[in-house]
């Protein structure tokens, strides 16, 4: 057994527990701090996969930004605790029901693919360095790069627009 | 991977730990020191020789300090915010450069914890994780000035974060790398670069002033509006921790000044004694820091909409401009 296996271990262990820990705490701020461990450790699996860049980018956006602003919406909304019964019986089995099916989609998959997983081909030393993800991204994707850009700053002036109050 | 080259990077962290708490201690005695002088006083002087072990006193004072934990707080996540404000301020020191490499037992030990291609990523990562403590501390408090100081200290430091990242572009461009190290190495070839980012440099202090929740930008804990601000209801060590944070962030963000535009370790004969590398950080560092107090001693505390204001208004378009200015001179200029 390598350091790497043991660390993906423990670190698998730890993502697994804080997404259960979110979908079942009752507690909103709970929940949300459950996201940003499990946000967390998916960084540090990019590390481990030698992608640093997208591992600090992830902390940067996801456990930062993002979730600086959920706890804002959280802190304003109040923090009752939520009810059990919030959900219909039909709503539970139909959730469990599409649950299965991801769940078998998800085997059946990894089943075809080979058990081993899809192999990736020999990556270079410059995959996933900023560098490298600089050169795709304003080359090969510099299209969808500024329409996403341009997407982000629509809803940023919508957001202004809707909560500015006259 | 040898047992020695986990030995050493053990030993290094510890070294990096005790470099901060040492810091936060001495530094409290060296704004004390610095403000009174400021404000035509003396300070601490009765403790040991020329108050010297004033910090000491105070440590031991806030140990026997009764703990308090109010009967309505989240018991938990109050416990856990103190150490949650204090893990950034101290895992940010591990891409910060103190100088080349010294030969100790035969064998070459880099100065540095980690020389990783996404350093200055790193510092944007943790210091945006750094505001969970106080939000965390804020909420868990269940008290309305601590949750008031946290929404604050949230606001404020997601506005100035952004200059600071902006800030950090600058010596990017110039070095063509986000390594730390390489950024020092680079000022060591040319020239440093608070001299070729003058605007950068400004926006760069005045960000991280906010960013630690200095005065001028104290509003998280102005204590006539808000008594104490997000530590309200702390006391004893877990009170001893957020200023301790604070103050170990403030020697964080005065290396990582020196270093991306100071030159960091660099200073004459450096590169034959590489022992100099520490010492001409830590006088940097010592520099930067007198900087912040003597701000503290001479401006009052801006009101919260001017901050807020000015943070968007002035520091973000002054700080895109750079960007902007230090790219179309590059690449205009071969």
């Amino acid at each position: 057994m390598t350091a790497d296996l043991i660390i993906f271990i423990i670190l698998a262990l730890v993502s697994i527990g804080a997404a259960l820990g979110l979908l079942f705490s009752r507690n909103a701020v709970y929940a949300a701090l459950f996201l940003v461990l499990n946000f967390i450790t998916v960084a540090i699996f990019y590390l481990l996969l030698n992608a640093p860049f997208l591992a600090m980018a992830q902390v940067t956006i996801y456990a930062g930004a993002i979730m600086v602003l959920f706890l804002f919406v959280i802190m304003l909304l109040g923090t009752k605790k939520l009810k059990t019964r919030g959900l219909n019986l039909w709503q539970r089995r139909l959730a469990m029901g599409l649950g299965v099916v991801l769940l078998g989609e998800i085997t059946a998959l990894f089943f075809v693919q080979g058990r081993g997983g899809i192999l990736i081909g020999d990556i270079g030393a410059n995959f996933g360095s900023p560098e490298g993800i600089g050169v795709e991204l304003f080359n090969q994707y510099l299209l969808p790069f500024e329409i996403t850009s341009i997407l982000l700053l629509v809803g940023m002036i919508g957001a202004i627009v809707l909560t500015k109050d006259d | 991977m040898d047992v020695f080259l986990v030995l050493e990077w053990v030993i290094k962290s510890i070294i990096l730990i005790l470099f901060g708490v040492v810091g936060f201690a001495y530094t409290t005695y060296y704004e004390r020191r610095a403000l009174a002088r400021i404000q035509t006083r003396i300070g601490p002087n009765r403790a040991g020789p020329a108050g010297l072990l004033q910090p000491v006193a105070d440590a031991i004072k806030l140990i026997f300090n009764e703990d308090l934990i109010p009967a309505k707080a989240d018991k938990f996540l109050f416990l856990l915010a103190p150490v949650l404000t204090v893990l950034p301020s101290l895992i940010i020191w591990a891409v910060i450069p103190w100088g080349t490499s010294i030969t100790l037992f035969g064998r070459e030990i880099p100065l540095y914890l980690a020389d990783i291609n996404v350093g200055v990523l790193y510092i944007m990562a943790v210091a945006s994780i750094a505001v969970y403590g106080i939000v965390i501390a804020g909420w868990s408090s269940n008290s309305k000035y601590p949750l008031l100081g946290s929404l604050r200290a949230t606001a404020q430091i997601i506005s100035y974060e952004l200059s600071l990242g902006l800030a950090f572009v600058g010596p990017i461009l110039l070095t063509n790398s986000m390594s730390m190290i390489r950024i020092v190495e680079k000022q060591q070839e040319t020239t440093w670069f608070f001299i070729l980012q003058p605007l950068g440099f400004v926006i760069f202090l005045l960000a991280v002033l906010a960013e630690v929740n200095r005065a001028p930008f104290d509003m998280p804990e102005a204590e006539q509006e808000l008594v104490g601000g997000y530590h309200t209801e702390y006391s004893g060590m877990k009170f001893a921790l957020f200023f301790m944070a604070e103050y170990i962030k403030m020697i964080a963000v005065s290396a990582i000044a020196a270093t991306v535009f100071l030159g960091g370790y660099s200073g004459p004969w450096v590169e034959n004694l590489p022992w100099l590398g520490p010492i001409y950080l830590l006088l940097k560092i010592i520099l930067l820091l007198f900087g912040m107090i003597w701000v503290r001693g001479t401006l009052p505390r801006f009101r919260y909409d001017r901050l807020m204001a000015f943070g968007w208004k002035i520091m973000l378009p002054a700080a895109l401009i750079n960007v902007f200015v230090t790219a179309a001179v590059i690449v205009l200029l071969p």
